[in-house]
């Protein structure tokens, strides 16, 4: 089953860390990474520029109005995300569990839809 | 690459013979899974220009030799030891016969080695499609909607946890169990290649006809067990209703509602035939008794017409002899046509508290088929929905969603 994994973050509190507070939270998540990627759970995932960076598109009577930032209004942004294919929701959770900002913040494991259908 | 369907048909057929020649003669399982790879490629590249050779099979073993023989090489001076020891084994010499006889016991042993229980489920289904169904780990991650290095990398996994496993029949203490995961494994990828996506694919990577060959080629090596029997004819007679259990744009159909004259006539009479033998001839099985179910169904000019009451007798035994709750669900449902709608439900609450079913959608769709039944529309629509939200399949979602909304 495929998960998607949102990372949630507040960038400012990662601008006020140290260099060596930076490098070992990125040491950890090469390590988890590699973990997935060897295990064959990896899929995909990235990681999302600032928030500052986002611009947000509402179409309303046909007019796209565009805004810059997020959607949501809030401290906590999604920062980027992972998609694993375990081989179940625990297995997800644990990875997410694992993840350097679910110390700090949250990942939210979600699952992803697929087209498989049992009889009905 | 572009092969004709018949070479292609070929190549796939000998994969295990010749893996299964390679590794009972060298060892090396992961080595030899390589060289036979190899070996395919070439022939793949090869065969289209120069021709097909005489002896396929002579051909690929001799090339995934060369090729084994020259990783061994390269491997290490124990390694050097081992294939020059093995290089002096003639496989041309070898009786043809023999080797024949041993060719269906292989892809048997070649299914106990990639269903290993010390695998996870994703990578005993990986294993199995690439060693012994020859499909490219590619074709693999595509069937899987994965990318190929995550397969690749799962394939390559499994491969090194077996790297010292026997090539040799499980003793007959472990047998029947290690049985039932490679039946299980075939039962797994059956479903997964169960989807929605309409008409009859020919794909390679179609993930339910590799199943029924696979299934086919253990039924071959023990055509008197009838678990494998019953297996094979499950999935006959599931897959019978392919074509008939989805709109041209994909939405599901229900068993009630399908166009029974679509149903692939060949395929129920071959899974009839099977089940009915294993029946009569074998100790009864979980396999058995749900392909006897699909039987049923596949016999009946129409839902009303079904034999439903003994659709509930074999879920009886079904629910005896391998207790679960998507059993106890679909036994409710049976129970519902032979004595009303509010006994059904009466089935159903057995399942109430039930934590392996507390958050599967398949609990409140029932619930919900029950209720509409039973003429409460409101409260049907309530567990359509439940179900809708429940669900990670998009057409099951769309079904229950449009029933839902039916009832609104």
């Amino acid at each position: 089953m495929k998960y998607l994994l949102l990372i949630y973050n507040n960038p400012a509190t990662y601008e006020a860390m140290s260099e060596g507070e930076r490098n070992e939270l990125f040491g950890e998540v090469e390590r988890i990474m590699d973990e997935l990627k060897g295990s064959g759970e990896f899929v995909g995932g990235q990681g999302l520029a600032d928030p500052s960076q986002s611009k947000t598109v509402r179409v309303r009577d046909g007019v796209p109005a565009v805004t810059d930032g997020p959607y949501a209004e809030a401290k906590e942004q999604m920062g980027g995300y992972l998609i694993v294919d375990t081989e179940t929701v625990d297995r997800a959770v644990e990875i997410a569990a694992s993840w350097p900002d679910a110390k700090h913040f949250a990942l939210e494991v979600r699952p992803i839809m697929h087209t498989a259908g049992a009889d009905v | 690459m572009t092969l004709d369907r018949s070479t292609e048909d070929l190549l796939r057929q000998l994969t295990p013979q010749v893996l299964g020649a390679l590794t009972r003669r060298y060892g090396h399982f992961d080595l030899c899974e390589d060289a036979v790879q190899e070996a395919l490629l070439a022939a793949a590249t090869q065969w289209p220009s120069s021709g097909r050779p005489d002896s396929p099979r002579g051909w690929l073993i001799t090339v995934a030799s060369r090729r084994l023989v020259d990783e061994l090489r390269a491997d290490s001076a124990r390694a050097r030891r081992e294939a020059n020891a093995a290089v002096q084994a003639d496989f041309v010499a070898a009786p043809a016969d023999a080797e024949r006889m041993a060719d269906s016991d292989d892809t048997l042993t070649l299914l106990f080695l990639c269903c290993h229980p010390s695998l996870s489920g994703p990578s005993q289904l990986a294993l199995t499609l690439r060693a012994v169904g020859g499909l490219t780990t590619l074709e693999i991650a595509r069937a899987f909607f994965v990318p190929e290095s995550t397969m690749a990398q799962r394939i390559s996994r499994a491969k090194q946890r077996l790297r010292d496993a026997s090539f040799a029949l499980p003793p007959p203490s472990e047998y029947p169990a290690r049985l039932q995961v490679v039946l299980h494994v075939l039962y797994l990828i059956f479903n997964e290649g169960y989807t929605t996506s309409s008409g009859p694919s020919l794909q390679r990577s179609d993930l339910t006809g590799e199943a029924i060959r696979l299934a086919r080629s253990v039924h071959r090596a023990l055509p008197d067990d009838g678990e494998v029997s019953g297996l094979l004819a499950l999935m006959l007679l599931t897959d019978s209703r392919r074509l008939a259990r989805t709109t041209p744009d994909g939405a599901l159909v229900p068993l009630a509602d399908q166009d029974r004259s679509q149903w692939d006539g060949a395929a129920i009479d071959e899974g009839v035939a099977l089940v009915s033998g294993a029946l009569e001839r074998a100790p009864l099985g979980p396999y058995q008794l749900q392909a006897a179910i699909a039987a049923l169904h596949a016999s009946a000019p129409s839902s009303d017409e079904t034999d439903w009451r003994q659709i509930v007798a074999l879920y009886d035994l079904l629910g005896r002899l391998a207790p679960n709750p998507m059993v106890t669900l679909n036994q409710a449902v049976a129970v519902a046509m032979v004595d009303g709608p509010a006994a059904g439900l009466e089935v159903l609450a057995q399942l109430d508290g039930d934590e392996r079913l507390a958050e599967h959608h398949r609990l409140d769709a029932v619930r919900g088929h029950l209720l509409e039944l039973a003429g409460s529309y409101a409260d049907a629509r309530r567990s359509y929905l439940a179900a809708a939200r429940r669900t990670t399949s998009i057409p099951e979602q769309r079904y229950l969603q449009d029933r839902a909304a039916a009832l609104a």
